[in-house]
């Protein structure tokens, strides 16, 4: 039932016409345009057969209608969001894309002398024609996965690249805004990074509507290449309004002894479903993920992790925190995978969940595919209500039944939180937790 | 005169089983009660229903602080009104760094007319308090970032307790078995503690098996409960009678209430067991 969408022809802002009209009106390389057309074959073939029933069949896709959106060419007149991250340090660089559009770009002149590279998708393919060939799509996240993987590859609207040479240390975080401001906007952006060996970087991504009744659609892919002994710390927020349907394809891969530390908060969206892959490549290479999710109303917000193992002494640790309310629902299934060659492999996998009503509901899934024999893995999922006595500790000290509750749920994902050495990660989570818990703070802590 | 917590007649039950057969107690601030019993009497069930535990239903009688009934009150509501309750077993906080929660408490307590998200003392008065309590009652500065009772041993978690009464301030505080768990050290810590905090402005219940917090903070009440009454009350004597003998006399003198503080003893070693 759930697991197709009905298409057996494509909507019209996607068909075969509308592709051609998108590709017509882009100045690409060759290569690219050659990849997107293979990668438009791939999303009609993919749309006549059902997706994966492991990976959808819990996901309600029946409300989800592709004929409402399409790619908008043009910056919207006007836009204001109501941010986050975006005003809460100093960035190194920063690129923002609103309806799919580039609207700025910019980077610090010292990283630009290192040879850092950080832009908009167009920009660095204007620049470095070449540069992108041998990584977009070809590495982490392949065309033909899946329709949405497809159907990514063949629209993709642009998106944040960020580059960094052989030993570039760069030190601020850098910062990327995708933002939906009209109503039934598409949004097909790419985020890609490539730390080559030895290079460090911090990219802080949030996603967000201008205004929470927009409808809209996010059919999105993260590809992180860390190379050889690099370090990537990469953050999305996202934050749509609760009208906005958002697929996303993200993954890592990490060279040996690279390591990946990536945080993903899921705030927004009526439909979220995001495939997010970590591969450890080499050996000792190393990936944390720590999720932190909290859905109300009548929002899905779905998570299908993997962690492959492919080398030996490799480790990884994915944590992730979900608060449900009202009607919503979540839904987590993960997977560690440990390939033959991967001895003395760490995994660990951990989903909690705390349901704040009787209608909201939680599936986790944890799950281990092990070939290699000499490996520590470990997963586990638990959900729950608020504990009643917690409350009643909290209301004997004078604090109001309310307050107590908002204070556990802070407390709840506290422990994910502590796992962020980027404070202002922290920070930023913390109040949009509080945001959606209804908590107006009016004096400062 | 102080402030009065008023007991009267006070049944009690707990998932539909009575506990709590008429209890009779007046407390006025200032003044220091003990009360024991054996296991199982219904010690802790009278200070979960003073401080309105939702589990503990008040069936017959009343609860009042200068007539103020407490019963149509929530447990926030009484600890605004200043009854406090040090747990028997405290309970953990997770994620819930220590002085946050005590800051929030605080606020509440000395606003009663707060609200969420605002008029929280400011930090570095607050800071400051934290800090001197916890030196004064011999606690790691660090305890305050940590995690509410995540972790805790078994006396830093009395100890924890002792520390939010500390910083409250009640006006009635009802200790139940303070002194449980505790090593020697610990005890005289928490006496010595209990004993600076409970001048005249604080009524206080002692519940507890031992005599050592006694000591320090000498009763001017003592209350024996047997079956879910108090059957017998008296002076200081009382108590050290009865940690020197037990309570077969008592026993012995109230058939009624011992026969059914037996059956209660039955059938918590029968929850136990299973
Ligand atoms: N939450 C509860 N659920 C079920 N039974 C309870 C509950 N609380 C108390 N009781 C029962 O009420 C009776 C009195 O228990 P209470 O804890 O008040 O005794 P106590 O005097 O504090 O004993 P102790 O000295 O062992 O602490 C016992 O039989 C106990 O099993
Ligand atoms: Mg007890």
């Amino acid at each position: 039932m759930s697991g197709t969408i009905a298409a057996a022809t494509l909507p019209p802002s996607f068909d075969a016409r509308a592709f051609e009209q998108f590709v017509s009106h882009r100045s690409e390389p060759t290569w690219l345009t050659e990849r997107r057309r293979q990668a438009f074959s791939q999303f009609e073939e993919l749309s006549h057969s059902s997706l994966d029933e492991e990976e959808w069949k819990r996901i309600d896709l029946r409300s989800f209608r592709p004929e409402r959106y399409e790619i908008r060419n043009t910056l919207p007149a006007q836009s204001t969001f109501d941010l986050l991250l975006a005003d809460r340090t100093e960035f190194g660089g920063r690129v923002t894309h609103i309806d799919g559009c580039t609207q700025a770009s910019q980077l610090d002149g010292t990283l630009r002398k290192q040879g850092v590279i950080f832009g908009s998708l167009q920009d660095v393919l204007q620049a470095h024609p070449d540069l992108l060939q041998d990584y977009w799509m070809q590495r982490a996240v392949p065309n033909g996965r899946d329709r949405f993987s497809a159907w990514h590859a063949a629209f993709c609207t642009g998106g944040t690249v960020l580059y960094v040479p052989k030993g570039v240390d760069v030190e601020a975080p850098l910062y990327s805004f995708i933002g939906l401001a009209s109503e039934n906007a598409a949004d097909l952006s790419h985020t890609l990074v490539i730390l080559e060996n030895g290079a460090s970087a911090t990219l802080l991504e949030e996603t967000a509507s201008a205004n929470p009744d927009l409808s809209g659609l996010h059919i999105g892919a993260v590809e992180l290449l860390v190379g050889d002994g690099a370090h990537l710390q990469y953050v999305q927020l996202q934050n749509w309004g609760t009208k906005v349907c958002h697929f996303a394809h993200q993954a890592g891969r990490v060279a040996g002894n690279g390591s990946l530390r990536w945080t993903v908060g899921g705030l927004g969206a009526r439909i979220a479903h995001i495939h997010q892959d970590v591969f450890l490549d080499g050996p000792a290479a190393e990936a944390q993920v720590n999720g932190v999710t909290f859905a109300s109303e009548k929002q899905l917000i779905s998570y299908y992790t993997q962690q492959t193992h492919a080398a030996p002494f490799t480790r990884s640790d994915l944590l992730y925190k979900q608060v449900l309310r009202d009607r919503a629902r979540g839904i987590w299934r993960g997977m560690i995978r440990v390939d033959e060659g991967a001895q003395k492999t760490d995994g660990y996998q951990r989903n909690d969940t705390l349901l704040l009503s009787g209608d909201s509901r939680a599936d986790a899934i944890p799950g281990l595919e092990i070939e290699a024999d000499d490996v520590r893995c470990t997963h586990g999922a638990t959900a729950g209500r608020v504990d009643e006595e917690q409350i009643f500790y909290c209301m004997a000290r004078g604090i109001s039944e309310m307050e107590a509750k908002h204070m556990i749920v802070e407390g709840f994902f506290q422990t994910v939180l502590d796992r962020i050495p980027v404070e202002v990660v922290r920070e930023t989570l913390n109040r949009a937790v509080e945001k959606k818990l209804g908590i107006e703070r009016l004096q400062g802590v | 005169m102080g402030s009065l917590l008023q007991i009267e007649n006070l049944h009690v039950s707990v998932e539909g089983k009575s506990i709590l057969k008429g209890v009779q107690l007046e407390i006025r601030q200032g003044e220091i009660h003990a009360l024991m019993g054996p296991n199982g009497s219904g010690k802790s069930t009278l200070a979960y229903a003073l401080v309105g535990h939702p589990k503990y239903e008040v069936t017959a009688g009343k609860i009042e602080v200068d007539g103020v009934n407490l019963l149509d009150l929530d447990p926030n509501e009484r600890a605004r009104l200043g009854l406090f309750l040090a747990f028997q077993y405290p309970v953990v906080i997770p994620g819930v760094k220590v002085a946050d929660f005590l800051r929030h408490a605080v606020s509440n307590i000395r606003k009663p007319d707060r609200k969420e998200g605002e008029g929280l003392i400011p930090m570095r008065e607050f800071r400051k308090e934290l800090r001197e309590r916890m030196e004064a009652l011999g606690m790691d500065t660090e305890f305050a970032r940590r995690y509410l009772n995540e972790g805790f041993s078994g006396g830093e978690k009395k100890r924890m307790e002792i520390l939010q009464m500390a910083m409250l301030k009640p006006k009635f505080a009802i200790l139940d078995e303070t002194d449980s768990g505790l090593d020697s050290d610990a005890v005289r810590v928490v006496s010595e503690g209990l004993q600076k905090l409970a001048g005249p402005d604080t009524g206080v219940l002692i519940i507890t098996h031992h005599e050592r917090l006694l000591e320090f903070n000498k009763p001017h009440h003592t209350h024996v409960m047997l079956g879910g009454r108090i059957v017998e009350s008296g002076d200081s004597a009382l108590a050290h009678k009865l940690h020197e003998e037990g309570y077969a006399e008592i026993r012995a003198r109230h058939p009624q209430a011992a026969a059914e503080n037996a059956a209660h003893e039955e059938a918590l070693t029968a929850t136990t067991a299973s």
